[in-house]
């Protein structure tokens, strides 16, 4: 094959094998210069192991990588920024206890001198309008904040490619406008971006080509303009997607679960406090809260939980009762059931099997699992069966470790195990994090289908597609403090947008003003 | 050449049964390595080692090192404490101050003779006994509550309090517990009678053999069978989870420092009972922390923590045998228990991962 | 006078080895492994350094047969933890049962034995100013290299790359893999010093402190070191004053027992391990101080995906 110099990076038949797994099967990516290239997929369709190899930090079981036309093996990160390859990671590659100059001079080639670097980070942020301070520990920064540490990092190093790891998925919709705004700067000046994402809309808007991957493989290379949004999913899934059926209900009943005045400290210096936060959740109803990562989501469903005890007692009222004070098992007791973020290691023992997981959540309220302290495994491993079966849990082996099941195929299970026992009151954090789009709306129906029966749902996401396909109503949590409500239908993605920067906190008047 | 690991989807079985197997071959080979460097033959210093008492197996004479009732009565005590720990380090509660623990009962039960020399009944020995098991446990409440209360690390509090314990024994014996008719020997009074622990018709065999059998059943059933149990073993490997089950890390803390620590207490009462007769400064060969290989070696499994504890009494006796015919210090039992704990901490990561050697000619060590 | 000096030159002495294997560990621990076996690490030097200078007749050449005991068996607790990615807490209490082992099993032939003591230096005029010259000026050698290394640690780990770099993988191991650092080898790296400086902290005890061997003579200094590093809040500099009050807390006990106070002198001995726990309750009690500096990767096992 001839050089062709066109190209700023080729990808040329790249295979990458994980064990028995064909994570990257014969890919052939081409990038030219100047131009905002998008790389879309379903979760684990393999994008993220292809850029990983593009930015050093994997190596290519076969295949090759050309850099303007020159074979090039890209060893490890150093190499690929040497080259010119910059790289901002989904999941921040930061350190938490380390300044923003610290962050950054861990990336930077050459002499340490965080005087002399902290004077290019005012320059360069200002010169982008990405707002820094050098002297600021992570720890203490908001998630958008860390993402410009990010950009501003790959930034300094004047890079030629810059890779971007669904950088909006954390982002309001004001800040991800913004961030297009820098890409757009960069791509004119000649700098090549690839582009992860799977919110089509904004690719459709921001990106010159785009490149489609589906189980390892790619199977198409169009120009996102002359699709649609649909016929881009389409390309992703390789059939038609699942449509949530939803009819939108106003006639909700009685409140199920009620929050008054919810207050809580902050546990740690890196946690949030929760302020007033007054909620009512009725039968029949979803309501969602929106909101950026770590602002108060984790410790507001770990209060409702009652895995962190409250205060006073009716700042929690299930069914009417007062459950402030109340642990966790009461609350399961009480009707209510809890799906934490975390799958793994939260919502379920990573070592222990799935009729092991039955037991972790249900030994309090199903007294099939547990008599006279004794384990029943019999009853375990019925519920435990059914749940695998109505929910479509995939797996390898009868009853498998939590720990080796597939993201979507866990969540589906992890749900499943609360669902079963047909709550009053859910529950759910993050419902469809990370998981590909045939789990997802699986799970997402099954929560309309339960809330639809006379249950009242609460879903905590950052997922504004996934919030407007579900919910009944919206609220907004920011630095610990909640909104009030918006019927779904009645608020737009720049109002959400608005409040998720923080705009409810001190007038809340203007805000609902603006809403009505 | 370069090492490196795969991550299994799951435990692999297999490896959870031979990695102790394989951990004790490699203790061998090692063990004959060792004894080449002192210029002795390998095999035959093996074999005097491991293997030549065998034959004395079901000897009656207590005066042979390798006699049944010899092994049962070393492995007894190293049982008791192995099964208690293995609870608490499956619940990454690191409770590593049982030796201080088993001084600790062997203390509060040993004032009983101390105090009342003159009282013979049953009671004696149930009273004893109690208080070893609750001296052992009131020594592991410190730092249960010290983690509890303050967060103070349980592995430093634990282990410091060994030392504390034991010179508060040192003063006792040579102080104020001193016996008036013991020639100023650093002793109390010899334990007679109830004082002691009864054995099982003319053999050396004791009631601890016994509590050290059901302790493990019991605890194995604990584990395996009840809530308790499953609640112990979620909080030491997730403990986020443990709490969104409504577990409580607290009251875990304290179960496995309790009941660790009574054990302790209890096997040290039984050794002041039994094998030492009295309280005097140094009342165990470290079989506390011993007992913290019998517990790796036993797959934190109680059960298994008794088949260990056999495994680590014939290191001491071996060592003991292995003075008197080959003329090597029995401090190589040290040695040999310290090497068996790295190779089963070796042999446990073929638990989790597959182990494979890269190299121009790839070689896969698959399991 | 002469006593106050007397009883000064001795807390100096006793301070020392805490602080050489205190300032070892804290670097491990930086880089986010925690090695429970800094006392084995001890013994092994001990022995090995007591060894050295009496087949040679030089304490140096001690010095450095201990260095490198510790560092040694660090090696093994690295390729143990970091390749094998064993159970870092259980692996450290094996290595301090085999250091203690082997060291018991090495030394037999030692006990009883004269040593070889390290000198202290004499420099003329300054050594001889009253009262401050011997302190200042009349130290052995390793006083003032624990004082230095001390620095240079603090130096290092807040004012250079290479420091950037261990608290970066102490901090976060997969943000610094995914930076392109090599996780394993920066800690193996740290556990091999610290392993060093363990073994250097042991040799000063059999060469310098009471220059002859005795089993267990490291009497859980090593567990004391490690107590240091918390109590210090991972801080050299607070690492080092904590040194000093320990070693002030060792010698006072000493110092009654010599005065005869009337109580029984176990007791007296006891007060290190007391005073150690009380200063982890006190000092682990604060959340805010000990959150702030704690490795956050520190005992977390760590795997590189290839």
């Amino acid at each position: 094959m001839k050089a062709n110099p066109d190209y700023l990076l080729e990808a040329l038949h790249v295979v990458k094998v994980f064990g028995t797994l064909r994570a990257n099967d014969d890919v052939t990516l081409r990038i030219k210069p100047g131009e905002i290239h998008a790389f879309l997929g379903e979760n684990g369709a393999g994008k993220s192991t292809l850029v990983k190899m593009i930015y050093g930090a994997l190596q290519p079981t076969s295949g090759e990588f050309r850099w303007k036309g020159e074979r090039v093996d890209i060893t490890n990160p150093a190499a690929a920024r040497k080259l010119g390859i910059g790289m901002v990671f989904q999941h921040f590659s930061l350190f938490e206890a380390l300044t923003v100059a610290e962050n950054i001079a861990l990336a930077m080639p050459g002499d340490f001198d965080l005087a002399a670097l902290s004077k290019k980070i005012a320059r360069v942020s200002k010169e982008y309008g990405l707002p820094l301070e050098p002297t600021a520990i992570v720890a203490d920064l908001s998630v958008g904040e860390r993402q410009r540490i990010e950009i501003v990092r790959c930034l300094l190093q004047e890079p030629r490619l810059l890779i971007m790891d669904e950088p909006t998925a954390v982002l309001t919709p004001q800040e991800a406008d913004q961030l297009f705004v820098v890409l757009a700067r960069l791509a004119s000046e000649g700098c090549a971006v690839l582009y992860i994402s799977h919110r089509l809309e904004e690719v459709k808007r921001l990106c010159h080509n785009a490149t489609i991957l589906r189980h390892g493989k790619i199977v198409a290379n169009v120009d996102p303009i002359k699709e649609t949004a649909g016929s881009l999913a389409k390309l992703m899934v390789g059939g038609d997607i699942h449509v949530v059926r939803h009819s939108r209900k106003t006639n909700a009943g009685k409140i199920r679960l009620r929050l008054n005045n919810l207050n809580l400290p902050a546990d740690g210096p890196f946690s949030m406090p929760l302020k007033n936060i007054s909620l009512d959740v009725k039968a029949g109803e979803v309501i969602a809260v929106a909101g950026v990562a770590g602002n108060g989501q984790s410790e507001f469903f770990d209060a409702i939980s009652g895995e962190r005890a409250l205060a006073r007692d009716d700042m929690i009222e299930i069914d009417g009762k007062p459950m402030g004070r109340h642990g966790v098992n009461q609350r399961r007791n009480a009707g209510a059931a809890f799906v934490p973020e975390e799958r793994l290691g939260h919502g379920a023992a990573p070592g222990f099997t799935l009729t092991q997981n039955v037991v972790l959540t249900r030994h309090s309220s199903d007294p099939s699992l547990v008599k006279s302290g004794l384990l029943q495994k019999a009853g375990a491993s019925t519920v435990s069966e059914r749940v695998i079966k109505t929910y479509d849990v995939r797996k390898g082996k009868p009853d498998p470790e939590a720990r080796s099941l597939s993201g979507g195929n866990l969540q589906k299970f992890v749900i499943g195990r609360e669902l079963d026992r047909n709550p009053g009151i859910l529950v759910v954090n993050q419902p469809t994090w990370g998981v590909d789009a045939g789990a997802s709306a699986t799970i997402r129906q099954a929560i309309i289908d339960l809330s639809r029966a006379g249950s009242a749902v609460l879903v905590i996401s950052q997922d504004l597609d996934e919030i407007f396909e579900i919910a009944d109503r919206i609220a907004v949590i920011s630095r610990g403090e909640l909104s009030e409500t918006h019927p779904a239908g009645e608020i737009s993605l720049q109002q959400i947008g608005l409040l998720m920067a923080g705009a409810h906190e001190k007038k809340e008047g203007t805000i609902h003003a603006a809403g009505a | 050449m370069r090492l490196v690991l795969e991550k299994r989807a799951e435990r692999s079985r297999r490896m959870t049964v031979l990695s102790p197997v394989i951990a004790i071959a490699l203790t061998l080979i090692t063990g004959a390595i060792v004894f080449t460097f002192m210029g002795l033959d390998p095999l035959e210093a093996l074999y005097v080692y491991f293997l030549d008492p065998v034959k004395y197996f079901w000897t009656r004479n207590p005066d042979d090192f390798w006699s049944l009732e010899q092994l049962a009565v070393k492995a007894a005590p190293l049982a008791l404490i192995g099964a208690g720990l293995s609870v608490s380090y499956l619940a990454n509660v690191w409770n590593i101050g049982a030796e201080g623990q088993l001084t600790a009962g062997a203390v509060a039960g040993g004032a009983i003779p101390v105090f009342f020399p003159e009282w013979q009944s049953p009671l004696t020995l149930v009273a004893m006994l109690l208080m070893g098991a609750a001296g052992g446990m009131a020594w592991s409440a410190i730092p249960a509550f010290l983690k509890n209360r303050f967060n103070a690390s349980e592995i430093l509090t634990s282990l410091m309090l060994v030392y504390v314990v034991q010179l508060i024994l040192d003063w006792l014996v040579r102080g104020p517990w001193r016996d008036p008719a013991g020639h100023n020997f650093p002793q109390t009074v010899p334990f007679t009678g109830w004082q002691t622990l009864p054995v099982f018709g003319d053999s050396t065999i004791h009631l601890g053999v016994l509590f050290a059998v059901v302790a493990a059943i019991a605890l194995a059933f604990l584990m395996g069978s009840t809530l308790k149990g499953f609640e112990i073993r979620v909080l030491g490997t997730a403990p986020r989870a443990g709490r969104f089950a409504g577990f409580s890390r607290e009251g875990a803390v304290w179960f496995c420092f309790l009941l660790s620590g009574g054990l302790a207490g209890l096997a040290g009462i039984g050794e002041v009972m039994n094998t030492v007769g009295q309280l005097q400064p140094s009342i165990s060969p470290g079989y506390g922390f011993t007992a913290i290989i019998v517990a790796f070696l036993g797959r934190l499994n109680p059960v298994g923590a008794l088949v260990a504890a056999v495994v680590l009494a014939i290191s001491y006796l071996g060592g003991e045998a292995a003075q008197v015919t080959l003329g090597v210090s029995d401090k190589i039992a040290r040695v040999f228990q310290g090497i068996l704990l790295f190779y089963i901490l070796a042999c446990d990561t073929l638990i989790l991962y597959r182990v494979k050697l890269l190299s121009r000619a790839t070689v896969e060590l698959r399991a | 006078m002469n006593e106050l000096l007397s009883v000064i030159l001795t807390i100096i002495t006793a301070s020392t080895p805490l602080l050489l294997a205190a300032i070892g560990e804290l670097v491990v621990e930086r880089s986010g492994v925690l090695n429970l076996g800094v006392e084995g690490m001890m013994a092994i030097g001990a022995v090995c350094g007591f060894g050295a200078a009496l087949a040679t007749g030089s304490p140096l050449i001690g010095v450095v047969a201990a260095i490198a005991a510790g560092a040694a068996l660090s090696m093994l607790f690295g390729f143990m933890t970091l390749i094998l990615v064993s159970n870092q807490v259980a692996t450290g209490l094996a290595l301090t049962l085999l250091g203690l082992g082997l060291a018991g099993l090495v030394g037999e032939g030692y006990v009883g034995q004269p040593g070889v003591k390290l000198g202290k230096i004499d420099l003329p005029v300054l050594t001889d100013i009253p009262f401050i010259g011997p302190i200042v000026f009349g130290e052995d050698i390793l006083v003032y290299a624990a004082l230095a290394l001390m620095l240079a640690v603090a130096y290092v780990l807040f004012r250079t790359k290479m420091g950037l770099i261990i608290r970066a993988v102490g901090d976060s191991h997969q943000s610094a893999h995914a930076l392109g650092y090599g996780v394993v080898p920066v800690r193996y790296a740290c556990v091999v010093f610290g392993g060093g400086c363990a073994g250097l902290a042991g040799g000063y005890l059999s060469l310098a402190y009471t220059p002859q061997w005795i089993e267990n003579m490291t009497a859980g200094r090593g567990w004391i070191s490690l107590a240091l590093v918390v109590f210090g809040s991972w801080l050299p500099w607070r690492v080092a004053i904590g040194a000093y009050l320990f070693g002030t807390v060792m010698i006072l006990g000493f110092s009654l027992q010599a005065i005869g106070a009337g109580i029984p002198s176990q007791l007296l001995s006891s007060l290190p391990y007391i005073v150690t726990i009380v200063a982890l309750v006190v000092i682990s009690g604060n959340r805010a101080l000990t959150r702030a500096n704690t490795p956050a990767c520190l005992g977390q096992p760590f795997v590189p995906d290839r």
